[in-house]
């Protein structure tokens, strides 16, 4: 369009992101004319070679147009970035000549996609603007979101955008090219064909693509000789084995809490985590409390560990390894099953036969879940468990596994490393996975790794085993690149990208691909030629574009299993040693290591912990106690030889002699947000797969490590916050005694005439699963602040979830309640503001005006929420190119001085009431769905119009349980909450004295 | 002059020493301003005081550069240092006015000799209030939102909030302050103008004293005006401290919540005031040998008010205790128990230590007449009534209503940075005040000479008894 001055070109620092080292070097260097000339050609080239041709259709065409658009917009943006805002970009840039169908600028689209888990594909709907994937929701129609995600999917869209994501091929952390890399990489493949392939290695995560897994079994065809292997940290293994021992065959089982009354977890955290959404979903319906709920689900947990599942029991045992052991044993033994008794305390005996007596009752209608992370004789035993107490078929449904090829991943991985070890490894290839960080410590696969005579590492990141690789090839997030991936029930969901690659990164389809012979095969063709081979009916393309749209392929789950029972009779190892007990985990945020590097997840506060950036030692009061040990101390932790120091945090409610290790920190190679975070528990990992063992010691050193928790105070104080009510009293809610006067004013009422947007928020729903908190973060580009900020106590998170323990501190029983903004009807902060920043709106909304505030913080002082939050420095990162592009175009971005706080999601308000005032009508009651209420896997969250007594808010509102935080202070919150309701167990509530 | 009691027994001393003239009340105090010699203690001074500045200056510089996140506020804790300052100098600052308008209302001459320094000492006390409510907002360059004044926005401010009303409280109170000040140096700056040595000098002085002639006229009208700005700011004593306890009181957090507020604060206020007059007035008549001018009588007097004012402070804190647990509420209970008991126990009873039990000293007449002792015990007060809004302010907001919100506040080096300049500015501008001004009013000292029994006293208006400053000067 126009050319501006080559100096100033120079000049500028060339910071943003691009997309080839050709352009890099053209920019940098190029004369300019000359440059434009061949950025436009390249992007027509790139164009003509790259865009599937579709036949037909709508979707399809304004994919192809949309990432034309993107192309072009991709290139400009960095030139616009690396230059000062007032220049024009050197490049030439193209008009919107024709816009795409579909596209109106500042509306949304939205796309169906999914993201893969080695636990099988969380079905998504993304929010694209303007060909920007911004906001992550879950896809209604996909049988493991059911419209919702967990924490992770929402914090996705945050990783595709991460500047730190590796932009550049690499031979031996050198700069190289893709085109480098596939000369060598041929010749390399070419070597190997000749023998076929027995110095040729591959390794992946788990597979659930069937397009991918179809490749590598076509290319193993091609090199008879060549060994693929897959390896998960966070695996079946146990699980497999399990099913193995009890079943004959390999099958997965999968409760269906929708028709259980009783539900027994061995320490399963089976609401957490990738599966932890359907799961969610049924378990909350399960539950749901209302006025006329005459029964509830019922959960049981024995855990070693704290998890959001335990705090979401009735009635939960903490016990150590072998306890729940003993305590699984004992159960069995009672509802039939011929097991050996293992020593058990006669308190836990009582537990375990009051749970056993409760299974027996609901036989048929109960069930019981043991964790991924358990032994599998335990596996076994459930498995025996739930045939006796009838729970196959009927809460309990055996299907084929998800993996592509289930295998013993253990084994596999330790097969590999005897082949490096060997020297018989010539040419390794790492799909994607950090093997080099997750695999057992002892396998010694960190220096096996270098004994293969190549390596080539695909990764979206900068890793451990990258920095062991001689090439490392950039990937593509699942966002940028077309795949496939199953679902738990065998669902097919295709992987659409959103935008095209940012940093021209390969997907691991490509790699297989070039491996193949087909170097410049694209990874949609490869997906689509893999279904239009399965497919069976001639019209292969209107299937193919129902799929994309509906974010599934059809007919493709898995049919229920009828298995027998093989080998009813187990007996249970239980480890032995000096010392603590110990398990590992993985963790809330990081997960495996693999979201070290997210910023949103790091300052996610733990559900249970609310620690943020960091892991820690977790250990029990008493056990703490005893060892005087204080949350911070240093301890030097020995297991079977491994030695680390790490900081131990006192946790209420974890198992007395016997600590949790968290997964996924302690990484060396993470980038700024990830690397020296925590300590690194995979240190204690084995070969033999255990999750768990004995022999721990712990030994004081005389150092405190500074932990930045969330929120430092546990207790409610006797103030009547959280408020649990016995199921079938729900209408013994009251207010604290003494501060109930009921609504007094000397002022008359203010009149909410028209719509009144409210929330009620159900916490006898609420798992405490912090999607939320992260989807309001996304949604509302909420900065990060980073540790210090958090230790200063300027967290930013609008929504947050308060955690309370109540009752023996050993034991507590665990109170979570999210605390969005209460948009007050007399709202505190709104009279002291001196500016008028903060208002009220005629539909009730608290409304924060940035542009008016001068920050004087007197409204979040005057706020007894405290749901304000202030920007105390320049938090919002306004200066890295590729984070503006995640931003939610229809939210300011706040700067330094201004005081924040949560809207209602007021974005999405004023979109619903535009489309309807176009049609002429007032918005519906339950029509806008804040970002919270979206993504929350157990629908705790309604959000409507209060004064519609047709809408879902209204209606609960009129529940017995229905109360006000803080009421007695006449702020009339327009959040208010359902109590939590309570059906425990007579028999143990008797038993163990303790009113719950 | 029938109130007159020079050597009143009760006092057991006079308001001004024995041995006066007219002509050597003019020349002593005058000859520290026009003195060609300038003490070296004075540079010394004056130096420290600059450092303060300095380290001031700095502090500004870094707040604005990174923002508030420099100072150890958070969440709760949304105000720190900046509004305990500023209600600390603010309180600091009613001595002041008190001295000059009250008790010129109530006709206490003892209050001649002190009345000219301790309303500098509020001007300059206003001015350090003044720099932190500017700063301590998130974005200062446009704090002036705050004021109303017709803009393209079609914005005013916010009426109901009290922090706007202390906009006007504050602003009008350093302007009233400001004009008494100057309004009641004129006479003086006339008796400069005359007495001044050098050229540039003389202009100046003469430039400031706006032609002042000591004529009955002048006089008419210093007196009219004199006497309604004392009316004016009369007011404002209680009105500007009641303002500022609004803040508190019209929120809704334990701990600020009380009626007791207004009262507790405008006596605190006047309680640290006069701790602070005390503090500057013990070592400057010592320096500059005034005790004849601020004499026993003086100190007494104002360690009297100070005992006074202590123990209405002290049924302050009495009543927050007594209504916290009369109010039944668990969120005013709590408060009281975590204030005594809590994390920041310490500050409160540093702060009864400070404020209650120090000052009962005072009821004994030998320590009032203990120059050392006042001096210590002035100094224990100001830290004291320090320590109060940091008590008010800190311990209300770091626990309320939800614990899961409860925090800690710990200044920074940059809280403490900003105070300390502001403790620098203040000094820096009150060395400059000693030196170019008269820090004690002349012409009105002169009034008091009758009781030293040298002259014969006069009949009529106190001030226009005394022949003009000018007509004086030019006496051989």
């Amino acid at each position: 369009m126009s050319h501006t001055t080559p100096t100033a070109a120079n000049d500028a620092p060339r910071t943003g992101p691009w997309r080839s080292l050709e352009e890099r070097a053209a920019r940098v260097g190029g004369s300019e004319p000359e440059h434009s000339h061949e950025h436009s050609h390249e992007h027509d080239q790139d164009h003509d070679h790259a865009a599937p041709r579709p036949s037909n259709a709508l979707l399809s065409s304004v994919e192809v147009a949309r990432r034309d658009f993107l192309r072009v917009m991709g290139g400009s943006l960095a030139a616009a970035g690396a230059a000062a805002c007032t220049r024009q970009p050197d490049e030439r840039i193209h008009a919107y000549g024709a816009s795409p169908e579909a596209l109106i600028p500042g509306k949304p689209l939205y796309f169906a996609t999914a993201m893969p888990w080695a636990s099988g594909a969380l079905g998504l709907l993304v929010e694209s603007h303007m060909g920007r994937p911004t906001k992550v929701e879950g896809n209604p129609d996909h049988p493991a979101s059911l419209g919702a995600t967990d924490a992770f999917a929402q914090a996705s869209v945050l990783e595709l955008y991460d500047p730190t994501r590796a932009q550049l091929v690499r031979r031996n952390g050198a700069i190289s090219t893709w085109s480098a890399f596939l000369d060598e990489f041929s010749a390399l493949l070419e070597a190997q064909r000749a023998s076929g392939g027995v110095g040729l290695r591959i390794l992946t995560p788990t597979v659930v693509s069937p397009t991918l897994h179809a490749q590598l079994v076509a290319l193993l065809k091609t090199f008879p000789s060549a060994v693929w292997t897959q390896w998960s940290a966070h695996n079946r293994d146990r699980a497999r084995a399990g099913a193995l021992a009890a079943l004959g065959v390999d099958v997965a089982a999968h409760p269906d809490l929708s028709r259980a009354k009783v539900v027994l977890s061995l320490d399963d955290d089976f609401l957490a985590g990738p599966g932890g959404v359907r799961n969610a979903r049924a378990f909350a319906a399960a539950r749901r409390a209302r006025r006329d709920t005459q029964s509830m689900l019922r959960l049981y947990c024995v855990e070693s560990s704290v998890s959001i599942t335990g705090a979401a029991a009735d009635h939960r045992l903490p016990a150590r390894p072998s306890v729940l052991a003993a305590v699984a044993a004992r159960i069995a033994t009672k509802v039939g099953v011929a097991t050996a008794a293992l020593p058990l305390a006669p308190e836990h005996e009582r537990w375990a036969d009051a749970v056993a007596a409760d299974l027996l009752a609901h036989r048929g209608e109960c069930v019981v879940l043991v964790g991924l992370e358990q032994a599998p004789g335990l596996h076994a035993l459930a498995h025996a468990v739930n045939h006796a107490l009838g729970a196959v078929g009927q809460t309990l449904r055996y299907t084929e596994p998800v993996e592509c090829a289930s295998v013993d991943q253990g084994a596999e991985l330790r097969a590999l490393v005897g082949d490096l070890q060997a020297g018989r490894v010539e040419l390794l290839v790492v799909l994607e996975g950090n093997p080099v960080y997750d695999a057992p410590a002892d396998l010694g696969l960190r220096d096996a790794f270098a004994k293969a005579r190549v390596r080539v590492a695909l990764s979206l990141f900068d890793n451990e085993t990258t920095q062991l690789s001689n090439w490392h090839v950039p990937a593509t997030h699942f966002l940028e690149s077309w795949s496939d991936a199953r679902a738990f029930d065998g669902t097919i969901s295709i992987v659409q990208p959103l935008i095209a690659p940012l940093y021209g990164g390969k997907s691991s389809h490509e790699l297989v691909a070039v491996m193949a012979g087909a170097a410049t095969a694209k990874a949609y063709d490869l997906v689509r030629a893999h279904w239009q081979s399965q497919h069976e009916d001639d019209d292969f393309e209107s299937a193919w574009k129902r799929a994309l749209h509906d974010g599934l392929l059809a007919g493709k789950r898995f049919s229920a299993r009828s298995v027998a029972l093989a080998n009813a009779a187990t007996k249970l190892a239980v480890a032995t040693g000096d010392g603590l007990e110990w398990v590992l985990r993985t963790d809330d945020s990081a997960y495996d290591g693999r979201f070290a590097a997210n910023a949103w997840l790091q300052e996610c506060p733990r559900p249970l912990t609310k620690l943020t950036w960091d892991n820690a030692v977790l250990i029990g009061v008493a056990s703490a106690e005893r060892a005087g040990l204080a949350s911070g101390d240093v301890v030097a932790l020995t297991i079977d030889g491994a030695r680390l120091e790490a900081p131990v945090w006192v946790t209420p409610g974890h198992a007395e002699e016997c600590i949790t290790l968290p997964l996924g920190y302690g990484r060396t190679s993470a980038g700024p947000i990830g690397t020296g975070v925590g300590f690194d528990a995979y240190v204690f990992t084995r070969r033999s797969g255990a999750w768990s063992g004995a022999g721990a010691k712990l030994e004081r050193l005389e150092r405190k490590h500074e932990f930045a928790p969330a929120q430092e105070h546990h207790d409610m104080e006797r103030r009547d916050l959280v408020r649990t009510l016995p199921l079938g009293a729900l209408d013994s809610a009251k207010v604290h005694p003494a501060l109930a006067h009921g609504e007094t004013s000397l002022y008359p009422p203010h009149a909410y005439n028209g719509v009144a947007f409210g929330m009620v928020i159900d916490l006898n729903s609420c798992i405490g699963c912090n999607a939320c908190v992260i989807a309001c973060q996304s949604e509302n580009s909420i900065p990060v602040v980073g540790k210090e900020e958090v230790i200063n106590g300027r967290e930013m998170h609008w929504l947050r979830i308060d955690r309370y323990y109540e009752g023996d501190p050993s034991d507590p029983r665990v109170l979570l309640q999210p605390v969005p903004c209460m948009h007050c009807e007399a709202a505190p902060c709104e009279v002291v503001c001196p500016v008028g920043a903060t208002t009220h709106s005629p539909e009730g909304l608290n409304e924060m005006t940035y542009n008016r505030c001068v920050g004087t913080r007197y409204c979040s002082n005057n706020c007894p929420y405290k749901v304000r939050r202030f920007n105390f420095l320049a938090y919002a990162d306004l200066e890295t190119e590729s984070l503006k592009l995640q931003r939610n175009p229809d939210v300011t971005v706040r700067t330094r001085g201004v005081m924040e706080k949560c809207t209602y999601c007021v974005q999405r308000i004023q979109e619903k009431r535009i489309g309807a005032r176009r049609e002429g009508r007032e918005v519906g009651g339950d029509e806008i769905v804040t970002a919270c209420q979206q993504v929350c896997p157990a629908q705790a969250i309604t959000f409507g119009d209060i004064n519609n007594p047709q809408s879902a808010v209204a209606k609960l509102r009129t529940e017995p349980h229905h109360y006000g935080l803080l009421e007695e202070l006449n702020t009339k919150p327009r959040t208010t909450y359902l109590a939590k309701a309570s059906a425990p167990n007579p028999q143990l509530v008797a038993g163990t004295g303790e009113a719950r | 002059m029938s109130s007159a009691k020079p050597t009143g027994a009760a006092s057991g001393a006079p308001v001004i020493g024995p041995g006066h003239s007219l002509a050597s009340v003019t020349d002593q105090i005058s000859k520290i301003v026009l003195s060609r010699q300038t003490p070296t203690g004075w540079f010394i001074g004056l130096g420290v005081a600059m450092l303060g500045v300095g380290v001031l200056i700095t502090a500004i510089g870094w707040l604005l550069w990174w923002g508030l996140g420099v100072w150890g506020i958070n969440q709760p804790v949304g105000w720190g240092f900046a509004i305990i300052n500023f209600v600390w100098w603010i309180g600091i600052g009613h001595a002041g006015t008190l001295i000059s308008a009250i008790l010129l209302l109530l006709k206490q001459e003892w209050r001649t000799s002190i009345n000219r320094f301790a309303e500098a000492m509020t001007l300059f006390a206003v001015m350090c209030a003044g720099v932190f409510p500017l700063l301590h907002v998130g974005r200062p360059w446009l704090a002036y939102w705050l004021l109303p004044y017709p803009n393209t926005m079609g914005m005013w401010p916010q009426f109901r909030s009290p922090l706007l009303w202390d906009v006007f409280a504050v602003s009008t109170y350093a302007t009233v302050s400001a004009l008494f000040w100057y309004v009641g140096l004129i006479p003086d700056l006339a008796t400069l103008r005359d007495r001044a040595k050098s050229l540039v000098w003389k202009r100046i002085y003469g430039a400031l004293a706006l032609g002042w002639r000591g004529a009955a006229r002048h006089w008419e009208r210093y007196e009219t005006a004199y006497g309604l700005l004392a009316g004016l700011a009369t007011p404002l004593v209680v009105s500007v401290h009641t303002v500022v306890s609004f803040d508190f009181a019209v929120s809704v957090i334990p701990g600020w919540h009380a009626t007791i507020m207004p009262p507790y604060f405008v006596a605190g206020a006047i309680f640290s005031g006069f701790a602070m007059v005390l503090t500057l007035a013990i070592p400057i008549r010592r320096i500059f040998g005034l005790e004849d001018f601020i004499t026993m009588k003086h100190l007494d007097n104002m360690a009297k008010v100070i005992l006074a004012t202590g123990m209405i402070v002290c049924y302050g804190y009495a009543m927050e205790a007594f209504f916290a647990w009369y109010s039944g509420s668990p969120y005013e209970r709590y408060m009281i128990v975590n204030r005594m008991l809590g994390p920041y126990g310490w500050s409160y009873w540093a702060l009864i230590t400070c404020n209650l039990l120090v000052p009962q000293l005072l009821w004994s007449s030998a320590v009032r007449r203990n120059i050392a002792a006042l001096f210590a015990i002035a100094i224990v007060v100001n830290v004291g009534m320090w320590l109060e809004r940091f008590v008010i302010v800190v311990t209300s907001l770091h626990r309320d209503y939800l614990p899961s919100s409860w925090g800690m506040y710990y200044p920074t080096v940059w809280d403490w940075a900003l105070y300390i300049g502001t403790i620098g500015l203040f000094f820096f501008l009150l060395f400059l005040f000693i030196r170019f001004l008269p820090m004690i009013s002349i012409f009105e000292m002169r009034t008091l000479v009758p009781a030293t029994g040298e002259e014969p006293p006069k009949k009529g208006l106190h001030i226009a008894a005394s022949a003009g400053p000018s007509g004086e000067a030019r006496r051989p």
